[in-house]
């Protein structure tokens, strides 16, 4: 009694300072408009070689102030400000029409499409790979350490040879880039599921048994949805790398359409701000299939009466 | 027929009827051009050495090393035999090699072209991947100490870390290239850049991993910060720390190799495999591919050693 009387006035002094400072929203504003603002100091001291040398060789003298000015408006910056990027967004998001091969979305759908490609086939393998494995003592024993160790190789470089191999036999365009998706992200989902499967303990499983339930009645009982939060946790990890899987499966045909050719015809005419615009059209999809799993997620816990932790 | 019995008897003999069937497919008689009889002999094989399998995962050993031998032995047997189709089935059917080579070709490649393949590591691994492994594990540990430090930051850095670990932080590649030049240092840029976010978050909850209890023990010996940081607070950290190791470790590879598909001097891991996969020499491809396999297995069991010797003292490792 005594103490809670002592702490409480001390608790509620500190929460005095606005609400907004208490959760992440504040701290994470003001990191970010850190990070803009020594955006826009990198962008003018990285561009400035390049612009005084431009006027130079124009024979031109500006006075500092202008060299500012020009550090943020060149066509091709070493380092392209915040707003060049939107500007660039805009012009080729809004700009063009969706046909176009010069817009932005039709670039991010290519991309798009093959990720979902790719993530409902490494899905399906991921999930059926770890139901075989809990129910069959052999596979456990010999696939699981394979599917382990076969991360700590660098799968990404396979990704050319998938793409030439399909690409010589006939099979081009989507398929090769999605089975590299896939390939990519089967991996956490099986982990995950492997994990989320076997999580029902003891007493669960005994109380089914205790109701005579067979092997496919706890599957689908008790073991499905004990793991469907472990599934989730999964599918985040493996739809970003099923977007990395797919801008990485663009780049050995040689920048014909997604976002990674975006990246690489960027880098070889020396487009800095089409290449930074395309890492934001990426960075944008990245992050908005990782909210919808997060949505898919909640809604599928609410259905199951889970409340929020 | 038990377990034991099973695994005893089939094993040897499906593993002698895998080394017949080798030497035979190599036959030029057979070679490209297999009849019935001998896929016949492979489908044999294949039920005998998935039962050899079963049994020898079913085992009931008392002896715990023999046990460990059979529970190394059944991930190793059941590769073996995954290369042994391979190899069966590209010999025996003839498969172009610019399809798909034979392990062996792989092999024989591999070990032909070892000049290359060094030179290649030295480029890739030695100079792009350790270097910007380095940095960017220090720069996110050291990131991650501050940001512990001022709570403030670690509540604007940490949603931020967390949301850049979702994206496609590869795709920075061609910049760097752009901004230090062909050579390795470009390559050690993005690997940096990829490592140092799982670096951040795992060193940050790491730090928060200790107890109440812990704390308030080092309180009551009047600990300073920096004390309980370096004898409680890091220690408890060091599973966290060493999984960021882990798994950057296979990040760092993959974000040279690939940086190396932008642009690159004409050596290294990335370059060779794009430039051979354009001139269809698949066996070569492979070989680079085997090198980066074993090259990423090594950095990765030499960091789960260290991390057994570090953290021994940790739940998983007590037995």
């Amino acid at each position: 009694m005594t103490t809670e009387a002592l702490t409480l006035p001390v608790r509620q002094a500190r929460q005095k300072p606005s609400r907004l400072w208490q959760g992440n929203t504040g701290p994470v504003l003001v990191v970010v408009l850190a990070v803009v603002v020594l955006w826009y100091v990198a962008a003018i001291a990285m561009n400035w070689q390049g612009v005084t040398d431009a006027f130079e060789r124009a024979g031109e003298q500006r006075s500092t102030g202008e060299i500012l000015l020009a550090t943020l408006e060149q066509e091709r910056p070493m380092l392209p400000a915040p707003h060049q990027i939107l500007i660039e967004l805009k012009k080729t998001v809004i700009d063009t029409p969706v046909t176009s091969r010069r817009n932005l979305l039709f670039h991010g759908w290519v991309t798009l499409s093959s990720t979902l490609l790719g993530f409902a086939l490494g899905s399906l393998l991921g999930v059926v790979l770890a139901v075989l494995i809990i129910h069959v003592k052999t596979l456990e024993r010999s696939l699981m350490p394979w599917i382990i160790s076969s991360q700590t190789i660098p799968i990404l470089a396979i990704a050319p040879i998938i793409i030439v191999v399909l690409g010589s036999i006939g099979i081009t365009g989507l398929f090769p880039k999605a089975i590299i998706s896939a390939y990519l992200c089967f991996f956490p989902i099986t982990i995950s599921m492997v994990k989320g499967l076997t999580s029902p303990d003891i007493m669960q499983r005994d109380l089914m048994r205790t109701y005579s339930a067979s092997r496919t009645q706890t599957f689908w009982k008790l073991r499905l949805p004990a793991s469907l939060p472990y599934l989730f946790a999964g599918l985040k990890v493996a739809i970003a790398i099923s977007l990395v899987g797919a801008i990485v499966g663009e780049l050995p045909t040689g920048a014909q359409a997604g976002l990674g050719a975006r990246l690489l015809a960027g880098s070889y005419y020396g487009q800095t701000i089409q290449i930074w615009a395309a890492l934001f059209g990426a960075a944008i999809l990245a992050s908005s299939l990782v909210a919808i799993v997060s949505l898919g997620e909640r809604i599928v816990n609410r259905r199951m009466g889970v409340r929020a932790a | 027929m038990s377990a034991a019995r099973r695994a005893m008897i089939l094993t040897p003999l499906a593993a002698l009827g895998c080394l017949y069937a080798l030497i035979l497919v190599h036959r030029p008689a057979v070679a490209g051009q297999a009849g019935p009889a001998f896929w016949i002999l492979v489908a044999v094989l294949w039920v005998a050495a998935g039962l050899a399998l079963g049994g020898l995962s079913h085992l009931r050993l008392r002896n715990p090393g023999a046990r460990r031998l059979v529970g190394l032995s059944v991930p190793v047997l059941f590769g073996a035999f995954l290369f042994f189709l391979w190899e069966v089935i590209v010999v025996g059917a003839g498969v172009p090699s610019v399809l798909m080579p034979a392990p062996s070709s792989i092999a024989s490649r591999f070990a032909a072209s070892l000049p290359v393949l060094r030179d290649d590591f030295v480029q890739t691994f030695m100079k792009s991947v350790l270097s910007g492994y380095m940095i960017g594990c220090l720069s996110g540990f050291a990131v991650a100490i501050i940001a512990d430090r001022i709570p403030f930051l670690r509540r604007g850095l940490l949603p931020l870390g967390n949301f850049v670990s979702a994206l496609p932080v590869i795709g920075i590649a061609p910049i760097m290239v752009m901004w230090f030049g062909f050579d390795w240092p470009s390559k050690a840029a993005v690997v940096v850049v990829m490592t140092f976010f799982p670096m951040l978050i795992n060193t940050v909850a790491g730090l928060a991993a200790a107890g109440r209890l812990e704390r308030d023990l080092m309180h009551s010996y009047a600990a300073g910060y920096w004390t309980s940081l370096i004898k409680l607070r890091l220690p408890v950290a060091l599973p966290f720390i060493f999984n960021a190791l882990k798994i950057n470790s296979t990040l760092a590879l993959i974000g040279a190799i690939v940086a190396e598909f932008f642009g690159t001097p004409i050596v290294g891991m990335g370059f060779r495999i794009s430039i051979e996969v354009a001139r269809m020499a698949l066996d070569m491809v492979w070989a680079e591919i085997a090198l980066a396999a074993i090259a990423g297995s090594a950095f990765y069991g030499i960091i789960a050693l260290v991390e057994r010797a570090a953290t021994f003292w940790h739940p998983s490792y007590r037995t």
